[in-house]
């Protein structure tokens, strides 16, 4: 069951310029943790809100959170040190559902680190696709590397691996060979095209997407999705019925539609 | 012996700490951290008489010590809530309040009718909620729109019947008087305060509806002069609320004229907010050595 934790942090290590991975000690937590969830992190007294962010990955009784600086709360926690305290709530959401046969992870930015869990869970056989704005801000390359069978990386820049977007080496690998799945976690853009390409290729493929959060828990509606599922048009709930969902019961532009 | 116990317009509550409309859903999230049997009642999310899906997002701002929300409304509905919500909520021991909303008057007599069949323990009228374009605040920010309302649900009601007040109005107490005038059996204040946040970089609102309602600690000082102005104006009682986070809060609320204190915004710092409040209240009590509630209520001493 989700609950809320004092944990101890282990370490903080900085990946790439504003990008921090933080490790903390829960075994509780650890030990329930699905790829895909996240947990909800009291940043501080001054701010009322906790921040969403992903679990990244989970090893012995520790997890470990990759995150971006972009705010106030961010900020805050890129400056914890090891031996303070964080409170989190968790492990919140539904995650990625690894299905039979081969799984492509597609990541783009700070999307990629979350793919690392599900990588680990696929025993070594899943294909990585991640996407960065340049070689430099590259994070988690040897830990995708010595996870999986094949990493495959591109850069909007072009100074890393293919000069584009993801769904171009994406697109590749489709055409080569089949996949039992695609799961993809990055910015909306990304997931809305990740997902028009499976699409044509007729992929299975769940996307992890972000919201504004209240509760995280399910019971404040702010962090509401539009879904279309048999026809019938609903707003979800990122915080439960997500982050991760069936691509095809995204609602992708005009809300209305 | 401690008694926490409040009789509030003929129900009792075993203890004077209610969970905010909008802020626990229909109890069964929180109800996987604890029992919901230790709460002194739950105030349902915002029913319609048909289903809503809301406002779009962003439906959440955060600011000083406080969020803004638009969420808009969004329900499952009141024949829905009373079929699929209801016998969950039946199986715990706390008082249900069911919130409700409407477009016309003629919707909140309709949905007055529908709950008070179904028996749940109270009605609170929400004629505040700044999130819809009809109903919600249309009725509470005029005497007569709170009078209309409230009638009209009292004439169909066979339980009884809260009015809660918006605080976007010029006189607050004055809305009070126009409901207790009207029938009402109790009042609770404060829904949120409108207001708006703008991101400076893309100079769009932060939230899609434009503006949204205020709640948290920043609206508390504001919450505990409206509640004193309100409770010093009516013989029935009131639920305070707005920015409770803790023990603390909750009596001050009380000394203010607060019979029943609500707690809503708190919830999503911390879930197990509520039950920290109970207990505040009780350590409070222990503290001063007092035996009843009745000894905090409207007891401020003014200067
Ligand atoms: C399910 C989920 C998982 C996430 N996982 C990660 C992760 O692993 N690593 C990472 O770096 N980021 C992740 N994010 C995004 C992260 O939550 C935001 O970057 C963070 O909340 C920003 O907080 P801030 O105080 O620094 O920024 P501010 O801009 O100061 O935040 C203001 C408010 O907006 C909210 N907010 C701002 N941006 C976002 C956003 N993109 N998503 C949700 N809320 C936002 C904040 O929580 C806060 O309530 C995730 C978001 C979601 C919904
Ligand atoms: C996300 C959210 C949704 C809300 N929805 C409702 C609602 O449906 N009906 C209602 O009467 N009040 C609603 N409210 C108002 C609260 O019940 C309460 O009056 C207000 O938030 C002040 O209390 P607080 O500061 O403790 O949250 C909502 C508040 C929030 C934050
Ligand atoms: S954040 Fe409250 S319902 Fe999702």
């Amino acid at each position: 069951m989700p609950d809320r934790y004092l944990c101890e942090v282990i370490s903080n290590e900085t990946l790439c310029d504003g990008v921090f991975a933080v490790a903390v000690v829960c075994g509780d937590l650890a030990g329930e943790a699905l790829a895909g969830q996240f947990v909800h992190v009291k940043c501080g007294d001054e701010r009322l809100l906790r921040r969403p962010i992903s679990i990244c990955c989970v090893s012995g009784g520790s997890l470990k959170l990759v995150f971006e600086v972009k705010g106030k709360g961010t900020s805050w926690l890129s400056r914890i040190k090891p031996g303070e305290t964080i409170d989190i709530l968790g492990p919140l959401g539904r995650g990625f559902s690894l299905p039979e046969g081969k799984v492509a992870l597609v990541g783009g930015g700070i999307g990629v680190p979350p793919l690392l869990f599900a990588a680990e869970l696929a025993g070594g056989s899943a294909t990585s696709v991640l996407g960065f704005r340049s070689g430099d801000r590259a994070i988690m390359k040897d830990a995708f590397e010595s996870a999986c069978e094949k990493v495959l990386i591109a850069t909007d820049d072009g100074s890393l691996g293919y000069h584009g977007p993801v769904t171009l080496p994406l697109k590749e690998l489709l055409e080569g060979e089949g996949y039992g799945a695609i799961l993809a976690c990055g910015p909306r853009p990304m997931l809305n095209a990740v997902a028009g390409l499976c699409e044509q290729f007729g992929v299975p493929c769940q996307v992890s997407l972000e919201e504004k959060m209240g509760c995280g828990i399910g019971a404040c509606l702010v962090c509401a999705c539009a879904t279309v599922s048999g026809g019938v048009k609903d707003m979800s709930r990122v915080c439960v019925d997500g982050p991760v969902f069936d691509a095809t019961e995204i609602v992708w532009s005009g809300w209305d539609a | 012996m401690r008694d926490l116990s409040v009789n509030f317009a003929g129900v009792s509550f075993k203890n004077p700490i209610v969970v905010a409309s909008g802020t626990f859903g229909f109890g069964r999230e929180y109800g996987e951290y604890y029992d919901l049997s230790m709460l002194g009642g739950i105030c349902v999310k915002g029913l319609t008489l048909v289903p809503r899906l809301g406002n779009k997002p962003p439906r959440i701002a955060e600011t000083a010590m406080g969020m803004l929300n638009s969420v808009g409304l969004q329900n499952p509905g009141v024949d829905s809530f009373i079929e699929d919500e209801l016998p969950f909520l039946r199986k715990h021991d706390t008082v249900v309040i069911a919130n409700i909303s409407g477009n016309t008057i003629e919707e909140y007599a309709l949905m007055a009718e529908k709950l008070s069949e179904a028996k749940v323990d109270m009605l609170e009228v929400n004629v505040s909620c700044p999130n819809v374009k009809a109903g919600g605040m249309q009725f509470g920010t005029s005497a007569q729109g709170v009078a209309s309302v409230t009638q009209a649900v009292k004439s169909r009601a066979s339980i009884p019947v809260m009015v809660k007040l918006s605080p976007n109005v010029t006189d607050i107490a004055e809305m009070a008087v126009a409901a207790e005038a009207s029938g009402a059996d109790a009042v609770s204040l404060i829904n949120t305060l409108l207001a708006m946040r703008i991101d400076t970089a893309t100079r769009k609102p932060m939230l899609h509806n434009n503006v949204g309602g205020l709640s948290g600690p920043a609206i508390f000082p504001v919450a505990v002069r409206m509640v004193w102005q309100v409770a010093s104006a009516l013989k029935i009682p009131v639920l305070g609320m707005g920015g409770v986070m803790d023990g603390d809060n909750a009596i001050e609320m009380m000394l203010a004229g607060a019979k029943l204190v609500g707690v809503g915004t708190a919830c999503f710092e911390d879930p197990y907010a509520p039950i920290g409040v109970i207990d505040g209240v009780g350590a409070y009590m222990a503290e001063y050595g007092l035996s009843s509630t009745d000894e905090i209520v409207g007891k401020v001493e003014l200067n």
